[in-house]
């Protein structure tokens, strides 16, 4: 099939691109990019992108499918369903699923229910097996099923000896440690703690139980000469320890969530449990240190946790009610609304944060535009004004403190894998 | 003139006439529970839960006491007989006992929130009756109201918060409700008992209790939760009793005019000495005589405002 986009912004920092034009796809690949004469196609196949930005196609990293095992939460489709609605073409899919990633098995099965999707799934393998903490899981062989990286993520790797093995032993095929950074013995909480937990009569997290998880993965980093990824960053310390590593030559990334760089914890003061999240939203100063590690690059990339839970789980007292908020539709949207038309990143930046650097950290190959390239290609729309609503959301879940808001800029189509979703419908192109 | 408020969820924010209206119509009742016949009909056909997530002893049956001595139609909801543990969502359990017609919830429950969460889901007056580690606001008005039964005045007068601040309730809501009366208030207790930031509530912190005996009027004595695990948040018993007990040496040695408050269950030989448990400082079982005034003074205000 050929489809025509109409005189877009094309985007893409990988191949130098940045033009005006239009772009003929023939059979999802890239046929032909520049002044295209619509004559030759179907009224129904010219899409008028007048304005709008085509970039190469968001990816995020950090993403709960609950697949095996919560279905009743998320599938490996629904999720890949909200991904494509919030512009994503690719995802990582963290392994504290039930049973946890960690055998070639759970790979297959999520990759063979995402086979036929738009979105690429990528699953993340857990450092170790259950991710207790004690022995391996099967490293090796989860890279070959198709796991890009390795995380304990729910906990952090339990002990400096299992993370150091680990790094090294992933590190023989290049793979990164995504790390949750939580020191178990300081994780008592259901905030942050600051004066508004002690207000709120709410335990506290405090953040140096991140910084100190950020700091021994940073020195074990050095040591083995090994990547470390920081999932979720929140704390202000743990990203000034992150830049100084990073001026070290010392081989760590981390990213960061829309709720971390938006909101801070005076949010609990209503004791919504969809302000509930681990980490918790912190301080003014500490969305403060986030905002400017993503300007400097200590900050690689925005991932957004997407952590979907059933209405009736959150719906209950504060303290027993699961962390987690959803957020691959709110993600794009947040992200142009409080970074780039608030002048902090540029376009192109979020291109980097939301599209090439979390696939570089992943060793995925970055899609380009340019002839020849299969399509991978979000279209953006940075100026539509729209409202979230969670009603409309393809996630089996609902659990979102950004409903009802209003955000300026949002995804308009997807293409990937010969396929488009474009006004709200997946179609063979 | 009625209360402010709907529901009395904490003492945050409330304003210091409300709080004087308590405290006086308090009084009224203080009266009736010394007649003969300790009843009045003023709540008849109010029909008022208590719905306690938590264990309670004295909180509950002062609670019950008060609507009895009001007249109103009380049930009990425990959770060791609740539906919580068959799987029923809290939700479900308070909508389902929103749907039996009732007029006022009595919350204690062990998550701070609860109370407010409650306001959300159900029609009801809420009474806060202890959230997690957030407000016991009764508590907290019947300790004011005892203080002022001794010194007449709240205005001015040195009150001093003793033990572990950052796991209690019922500091806050004294804290908030004695500033708004115009009470000096302090704290004093080992460094790790005190919660973060407390001190921008605009109270004096003290880590020497003979000090405090020394500069204050009143003591509030906090209970010391044994439960706790030991050496966590202080090396032990033996040691906070020695740094931060109160004994009649400490007292007579330093303040001979220090009035005693706990808000119990109290460990004996660990926050106060038997001698001062005992003695002539303290107003202990005042406080729980009035307890049953106050309760009967927020839910009459509350039953029967317009």
């Amino acid at each position: 099939m050929d489809i025509l986009l109409k005189s877009m912004n094309l985007l893409d920092p990988g191949s130098k691109v940045n033009e005006v034009a239009d772009l003929h796809i023939k059979n999802g690949v890239i046929h032909k990019i520049g002044d295209i004469d619509s004559s030759e196609f179907d009224e129904e196949n010219i899409f008028e992108f007048s304005g709008k930005y085509c970039v190469p196609g968001l990816f995020d990293m950090h993403v709960h499918l609950r697949e095996p095992g919560r279905e009743d939460k998320e599938t490996v489709v629904t999720g890949c369903n909200s991904s494509a609605a919030g512009g994503f073409t690719g995802i990582a899919c963290m392994p504290n699923t039930t049973p946890a990633i960690d055998s070639a098995e759970v790979v297959n099965l999520i990759l063979q229910k995402a086979k036929d999707h738009l979105v690429d799934v990528y699953p993340v393998g857990a450092v170790s097996l259950e991710r207790k903490g004690e022995a391996l899981a099967p490293i090796a062989e989860l890279v070959e099923a198709g796991a890009v990286a390795f995380s304990d993520d729910g906990v952090a790797v339990k002990t400096s000896a299992i993370l150091r093995n680990a790094m090294e032993y992933a590190g023989m095929y290049n793979a990164p440690i995504i790390e949750h950074c939580e020191d178990p013995s300081l994780d008592d909480g259901a905030m942050n703690e600051s004066f508004v937990s002690t207000q709120l009569g709410l335990p506290g997290i405090p953040t140096v139980a991140e910084d100190i998880i950020v700091a021994r993965d940073i020195l074990m980093a050095e040591y083995t000469g090994q990547r470390i990824h920081i999932a979720h960053i929140s704390s202000k310390n743990s990203i000034n320890l992150v830049r100084e590593a990073k001026a070290k030559g010392i081989k760590v990334t981390a990213e960061i969530t829309p709720h971390h760089f938006t909101l801070t914890d005076d949010s609990v003061k209503t004791y919504d449990t969809n302000y509930k999240m681990n980490p918790p939203l912190r301080s003014n100063e500490d969305v403060k240190a986030g905002i400017e590690g993503l300007k400097d690059g200590t900050i690689d990339c925005i991932a957004s946790d997407h952590a979907p839970h059933k209405v009736e789980e959150k719906e209950r007292e504060f303290i027993y009610a699961p962390n987690g908020i959803t957020g691959l539709e709110t993600q794009l949207g947040i992200t142009l609304n409080e970074l780039v038309h608030k002048g902090i990143l540029s376009i192109e930046d979020v291109v980097y944060k939301l599209s090439v650097n979390p696939r570089k950290i992943l060793n995925i190959p970055v899609p380009g535009i340019k002839v020849g390239e299969n399509a991978n290609l979000t279209i953006i729309d940075d100026k539509e004004i729209w409202t979230v609503d969670l009603s409309k959301t393809k996630s089996k879940s609902k659990n979102s403190p950004f409903d009802k808001r209003l955000l300026t800029g949002k995804a308009i189509a997807v293409i990937n894998n010969k396929q488009m979703f474009c006004d709200n419908e997946f179609k063979q192109i | 003139m009625p209360l402010s408020s709907k529901h009395l969820l904490g003492l945050q924010g409330v304003p210091a006439e409300d709080i004087q209206l308590i405290l006086d119509t308090a009084t009224t009742f203080r009266e009736v529970l010394d007649r003969p016949i300790k009843k009045v009909p003023t709540l008849q056909g109010k029909t008022i839960v208590n719905l306690f997530f938590e264990n309670s002893t004295r909180t509950r049956i002062s609670f019950e006491l008060a609507q009895k001595r009001l007249s109103a139609d009380t049930v009990n909801f425990t959770t060791s007989s609740s539906s919580t543990k068959k799987g029923e969502t809290f939700k479900d359990t308070v909508r389902n006992i929103e749907a039996m017609k009732i007029d006022m919830i009595i919350v204690r429950h062990e998550s701070a929130g609860v109370p407010q969460y409650l306001t959300q889901i159900s029609e009801a007056n809420i009474i806060n009756a202890g959230d997690g580690r957030h407000e016991h606001p009764t508590q907290a008005l019947l300790d004011m109201y005892s203080i002022k039964e001794k010194t007449g005045d709240l205005k001015g007068l040195k009150v001093c918060i003793v033990g572990d601040i950052a796991h209690s309730r019922v500091a806050l809501s004294n804290i908030y409700g004695l500033i708004s009366m115009g009470a000096k208030v302090s704290l004093c207790g080992p460094s790790t008992m005190m919660p973060m930031g407390i001190e921008n509530l605009g109270v004096k912190i003290y880590h020497n209790i003979e000090k405090a005996i020394h500069e204050n009027d009143v003591l509030n004595v906090l209970r010391i939760q044994l439960e706790r695990k030991a050496g966590t948040t202080i090396p032990s018993v033996r040691e906070y009793h020695n740094y931060f007990g109160i004994t009649s040496e400490r007292i007579e040695r330093f303040n001979r005019d220090i009035l005693i408050l706990h808000p119990g269950p109290i460990n004996r030989g660990v926050e106060l000495s038997s001698e001062v448990a005992d003695g002539p400082y303290q107003i202990i079982l005042d406080q729980v005589t009035n307890g049953v005034a106050i309760r009967m003074a927020v839910l009459y205000l509350l039953g029967t405002r317009p």
